[in-house]
């Protein structure tokens, strides 16, 4: 079970909200395990319990029992303290809502992680060439002192693609990624996504379209708190996607 | 997180928002130049007390009348305070004093060849004002007893006054007119400039029995004859105060016909005078304190409820920050360091307002102040703690969100 390379191994990852009658398994026991260089969906209806696990394996929440291993290290236990660390240096965060910083430009959107990164010892000097870069992976090297509100949706969400990167993350947690984007910037974010995932990235997305779960080479649907199925896409099916994406942005 | 990083963070916050934390930092800039300009306003006003009573001579007992007890007494003695006489008297027969002045102001118009002056200071002294109050001639001489007694029309000319009426011209036995009667100059004093609010320089002094004869309403006089409000006796340097005070004390009441219990007139010291003063701007310094420290309370509630608005405001940005890494006392000390930063850059332009409005209040001459140090020192340190005490509720309260709750926040 214990594999080298199992970027997320759960062990009866449970969830409980509420006491007494009011109780709510939002997790109920739940075991999985992803491994690095995977991109995996997660799909299913409100209140299945996507949510609760995204927080769980993003460290921004802790399970009521079970394990969570991140990289071989157990951090269910953790305190918040000990977790905002892990946030920091181990996982990149995509949200639907894009969450970047108001009235601060897209280099100190980025840049924000390193603030925060206790171990570095980089100088200022070399934290902007790390969140350059990670603004030219994107595709946004011109756009480096721009505003929020200055940028399309699509080039928002990619500004905090590239602060999900900056910190080298082992993994790269996106919560609906396309959810607030027309369908060309939803497709192009995903392009994104897919050569992350090509450079070797371990993505966990969640999403409820199937359209942009087809992605993913897994796809994990759950229902009442419980892994409903968890499949592989076909492979004949993703290289199609890959093919018709190339074709949109030529 | 180190130091400077997080003065970054903070500082981005309150860059964000320039006029909330203007806005924020007012009730902090005027506490702390509240705190400056009170206490200088007190210390001006102490050392201007201070310098009227040395200004006054030194070595002096001031005898005061004192009407409260007595009241103007119909039976017999002339109970009902102190009279001209009475200052002839302490001369001549109280041991270890050197010299007695009475004083008798006025105000007149002056003329002298073609220049007037309106409501000019007219002081009634007698002939040891000179020595007892530490004036001295530049030309001429002062009037002697002879005069005084005689009532003389001679005066004496304060230095500005004199270059006011002769400009070049020596003024010593020119004739000036004061009210409707002609005076001749037989001295002019050297400058002695301001004291408090007197300006000796301006002044014209004549024989005291001029001034009760002349320039006393008369009604006023008949009633209360040749009254004096106060007498200055100078002590010889090596005389016992307490027992030149307890000789003043017994003559007068036996002049007065009155009680040493139920005296109708009162003796101070210089130092008695002092220390009243002192206990009056003491009291006065304490009640500016007060003011002071309740409006930097009223600035540092105002920088916590900013606080606490800013937090909920922000919530979506404590939960992007948390999200990235942030740990629950990264944000406590962003928080924190925002509120100080506040008081602290509130407090310098404090510091900045209340010494530049202690001088304008000098230079205007509204008022005598004197920037003490140690209260810059003391508004600006209230001022951080200040910040600290109000700023670390919204401040741990921003550290207790949950980054889930947070990230949802609209």
């Amino acid at each position: 079970m214990n594999k080298q390379q199992a970027i997320i191994q759960t062990r009866e990852l449970t969830k409980v909200y509420g006491i007494g009658d009011a109780q709510v398994r939002a997790l109920d026991e739940i075991s999985v395990e992803i491994e690095e260089n995977e991109f995996v969906a997660i799909m299913g209806p409100s209140g299945s319990g996507k949510s609760t696990l995204m927080n769980i394996i993003g460290c921004l929440d802790r399970p009521t029992s079970g394990q969570y291993f991140l990289a071989g290290e157990d951090v269910s236990d953790l305190d918040k303290t000990q977790l905002a660390v892990i946030r920091n240096q181990r996982i990149g965060f995509v949200f639907q809502s894009f969450n970047l910083l108001a009235r601060t430009s897209a280099l100190e959107n980025v840049l924000l992680p390193l603030l925060y990164n206790r171990n570095g010892n980089l100088s200022e000097l070399e934290h902007k060439q790390k969140g350059l870069e990670a603004l030219k992976a994107v595709g946004l090297a011109d756009r480096v002192d721009h505003q929020p509100h200055e940028l399309s949706g699509g080039q928002v969400q990619r500004v905090a693609i590239a602060r999900a990167l900056v910190n080298d993350p082992v993994l790269i947690l996106a919560d609906e990624p396309t959810g607030n984007l027309d369908s060309k910037s939803g497709r192009e974010i995903m392009g994104l996504m897919t050569d992350l995932h090509r450079n070797g990235s371990t993505i966990v997305m969640v999403t409820h379209e199937d359209e942009i779960a087809a992605y993913a080479q897994r796809v994990i649907r759950f229902l009442d708190g419980r892994i409903d199925t968890d499949k592989l896409n076909g492979k004949k099916n993703g290289q199609q996607l890959a093919v018709s994406i190339q074709k949109e942005k030529e | 997180m180190k130091p400077e990083k997080i003065i970054k963070i903070a500082s981005q916050g309150l860059v964000r928002n320039k006029l909330r934390s203007l806005l924020t930092m007012l009730g902090v800039i005027i506490g702390v130049s509240a705190v400056i300009i009170m206490i200088a306003i007190s210390a001006g006003a102490e050392a201007t007390i201070a310098d009227e009573i040395t200004s006054l001579g030194t070595n002096l007992v001031f005898v005061q009348s004192s009407f409260s007890r007595a009241g103007f007494s119909s039976q017999g003695g002339s109970s009902g305070g102190l009279v001209y006489n009475d200052a002839f008297a302490i001369f001549d027969e109280v041991n270890g004093v050197t010299g007695v002045v009475v004083e008798q102001s006025s105000t007149q118009t002056i003329k002298a060849g073609n220049v007037t002056i309106e409501d000019v200071a007219i002081l009634g002294t007698t002939q040891d004002f000179p020595s007892v109050r530490d004036m001295t001639l530049a030309e001429g001489r002062y009037f002697n007893q002879a005069e005084i007694d005689r009532d003389q029309k001679v005066i004496v000319l304060g230095s500005s006054l004199a270059e006011e009426l002769f400009g070049d011209e020596p003024p010593v036995g020119q004739t000036v007119t004061v009210g409707s009667t002609k005076f001749t100059v037989i001295g002019v004093f050297d400058d002695k400039g301001l004291v408090g609010d007197v300006d000796y320089d301006s002044r014209i002094y004549m024989p005291i029995t001029v001034v009760f004869q002349k320039f006393t309403p008369s009604q006023i006089a008949k009633f209360a004859g040749d009254r004096v409000r106060m007498i200055y006796v100078e002590l010889a340097e090596d005389a016992d105060q307490e027992n030149v005070i307890l000789q003043i004390e017994l003559l007068l009441a036996k002049r007065h016909n009155v009680s040493l219990e139920e005296p109708d007139f009162a003796i101070q010291t210089q130092d008695d005078i002092i220390q009243t003063q002192e206990a009056t701007t003491e009291a006065f310094r304490n009640l500016l304190a007060w003011v002071a420290a309740v409006s930097l309370l009223v600035g540092g509630i105002g920088i916590m409820n900013i606080m606490m608005v800013s937090v909920t405001e922000r919530t979506r940005e404590i939960g992007i920050r948390q999200s990235v890494g942030a740990s629950p006392n990264d944000v406590r000390m962003q928080f924190l360091t925002e509120a100080l930063l506040l008081s602290l850059v509130g407090g310098l332009l404090g510091v900045i307002v209340g010494v530049g409005g202690s001088w304008i209040f000098n230079l205007t001459g509204g008022m005598r102040t004197v920037v003490v140090p140690s209260s810059i020192l003391l508004a600006f340190g209230s001022a951080a703690a200040v910040g600290i005490f109000f700023g670390y509720y919204p401040a741990d309260k921003a550290a207790q969100l949950d980054p889930i709750e947070a990230l949802r926040h609209e």
